[in-house]
C-alpha cells in the first residue's frame, strides 16, 4: 500500500521540511567546527544501517532456525548467544528474546513509548512502528493492526503482544510455510519478511520466492 | 511523566500505513539527524533515558505533529542547549572505527545487585499505580492492573533514576526486571477481546504483590 499524493502532502509522519534541511545542517556544522563531529563519521554511522544492518539479519536467524532444530532450541532458550554466533551483536540488541509463532499463539512486538526496535536483526525500525497510530492501537487492537497490514488470523489462534518498555528486544520466528521442505537455507531466508519478523505481516508463501 | 509520548490504548490516530519497500531515511536531514545524535551520545554526553526523557517532554502538539527524527532532532537541540557550551577540555569526536566498534558491541544493561528477586514466574502482581513527575517506563495503561510475571530478565539498570537531569551524574543502580502479562480483559474490561494478551517488562519497583 502506498500513500496517495494528497494524503503524504499533509501527513505528519515524513514529508519535505527545507526547514529541518537548514537547522540540522546549522547545528552539524556548530559541532563540526567544535570538532565534537566528524562528517565522515558520520556519513559512516548512516552507511552501516543502510547498507549493512538489516532485515536480512533477522531473516537469516529465522531461516536457521527452520532448518536446524538444536539450533532453534539454542535460540529460544538464549537468544543473545544464538544470534550473536552468527555476528548480528550491537546497539539496541543488548538483551535479545526470540518469540517463536505457532498455529495456537501469535507474537507482535512494539514500543508504547518510544522506537525500541531490535536493530541488529531488523536494522532501523519503519516509520509506521515510531508512529502513534501504531503504537496506540497495537496493544488495545491487535486484531484491528494485523487487518490495517491485511492479515487476518483465526479466533482459535491467541495473541500475544510484547510492549518493549526495557532493554528486552524481541525477534518474532515467524511459521514456516507449507511446501518448503526442499528448500535450503538461503531461499528460506527469502521467504522472511521485516514485518514477519514484527509480527504484523507473514512470510511470503514459497511461489513468491525465487526458487 | 504522564507525557503525550505514552500513547499505548488511545484511539482516534487512524490506521497504520505501512509503506512499500520504505528506506531507513526519507531525507538527509534525517540521516544527520540520526547519526549526530550517535556520535554525540557515544562522547557520552547523555544516557539513552536522558535523552528519551528529553524526547518526551517536548511540547504534546510538536511531538504528535513531528514525524520520528524530527522528534530526535528537536531532543537533540534541547539537550544541547541544556548542556551548554560544549567546549569542554579533551572532548573530541570519536573515529569511525571507534564509534563503528561500539555500535557493534554488546553492552549490557545488566547490573550486579546484592538483593534476590521479590517475585517469581507464575506469580501475580499488580502494576503500582505510580505517577511521577519524571522520566518511568511504566505505561499508563497497565497501572493498577493485575498481571502474571513470565520471566525474569536479571537487574538492570533502573531508568527512572537513570534519567538524572543532563549534566548531573546518573544513579545507576540496578533493579530487578520482569516480563509481566496482563490479559486484554483486565487492561480493557469485560468486552476485549478474550484471546489477547500484553506484556510489559517492569522493574520491581513498579510492582507490587497481590
Amino acid at each position: 500500500m502506498k500513500y496517495d499524493d494528497e494524503h503524504e502532502h499533509d501527513h505528519p509522519q515524513y514529508s519535505e521540511l527545507p526547514e529541518m534541511e537548514a537547522r540540522v545542517r546549522a547545528l552539524e556544522t556548530l559541532l563540526t567546527e567544535k570538532g565534537l563531529v566528524d562528517p565522515a563519521v558520520l556519513d559512516a554511522v548512516v552507511e552501516r544501517y543502510e547498507k549493512e544492518v538489516g532485515p536480512h539479519n533477522g531473516a537469516q536467524v529465522v531461516a536457521r532456525a527452520w532448518t536446524d532444530d538444536e539450533y532453534r532450541r539454542w535460540l529460544l532458550e538464549d537468544a543473545d548467544a544464538a544470534i550473536g554466533s552468527l555476528g548480528h551483536v550491537g546497539r539496541q540488541g543488548e538483551h535479545m528474546v526470540a518469540l517463536e509463532n505457532t498455529a495456537a499463539r501469535h507474537n507482535m512486538v512494539v514500543c508504547t513509548l518510544c522506537s525500541c526496535y531490535p536493530w541488529p536483526v531488523l536494522g532501523l525500525p519503519p516509520v509506521w512502528y515510531k508512529s502513534p497510530s501504531y503504537r496506540s492501537k497495537v496493544v488495545i487492537d491487535p486484531r484491528g493492526v494485523l487487518a490495517d497490514f491485511g492479515v487476518s488470523l483465526p479466533q482459535s489462534t491467541e495473541i500475544k503482544v510484547w510492549d518493549s518498555t526495557a532493554e528486552m528486544r524481541y525477534l518474532v520466528i515467524p511459521m514456516r510455510p507449507e511446501g518448503t521442505d526442499d528448500m535450503s537455507e538461503e531461499q528460506l531466508a527469502e521467504l522472511v519478511t521485516r514485518d514477519s519478523m514484527i509480527g504484523t505481516g507473514l512470510v511470503k508463501v514459497p511461489t513468491d520466492a525465487v526458487r | 511523566m504522564n507525557g503525550v509520548h505514552d500513547v499505548g490504548g488511545m484511539q482516534g490516530f487512524g490506521p497504520v500505513l505501512p509503506e512499500v519497500d520504505e528506506p531507513p531515511f526519507h531525507e538527509e536531514w534525517e540521516r544527520r539527524s540520526f547519526s549526530i545524535t550517535i556520535a554525540l551520545g557515544a562522547l557520552r554526553l547523555w544516557n539513552i533515558d536522558q535523552m528519551r526523557h528529553e524526547r518526551e517532554s517536548l511540547p504534546p502538539a510538536e511531538y504528535l505533529s513531528s514525524s520520528y527524527y524530527r522528534i530526535w532532532f528537536l531532543a537533540l537541540e534541547n539537550a544541547i542547549r541544556k548542556l551548554g557550551p560544549l567546549d569542554r577540555e579533551g572532548l573530541r569526536a570519536h573515529t569511525a572505527e571507534k564509534i563503528l566498534g561500539m555500535l557493534s558491541s554488546r553492552s549490557s544493561y545488566g547490573r550486579p545487585i546484592d538483593s534476590q528477586p521479590v517475585f517469581q514466574p507464575g506469580q501475580r502482581v499488580r502494576a503500582r499505580n505510580i505517577n511521577p513527575n519524571g522520566h518511568t517506563r511504566l505505561p499508563r495503561y497497565a497501572r493498577g492492573h493485575v498481571g502474571t510475571v513470565v520471566a525474569v530478565r536479571g537487574a538492570h539498570v533502573y531508568p527512572d533514576r537513570n534519567a538524572a537531569p543532563l549534566g548531573q551524574e546518573p544513579d545507576r543502580a540496578p533493579e530487578w526486571l520482569y516480563t509481566v502479562d496482563f490479559s486484554a480483559r483486565e487492561l480493557w474490561g469485560e468486552d476485549a477481546d478474550p484471546t489477547v494478551t500484553t506484556s510489559i517488562d517492569a522493574w520491581e519497583p513498579y510492582l507490587e504483590a497481590v
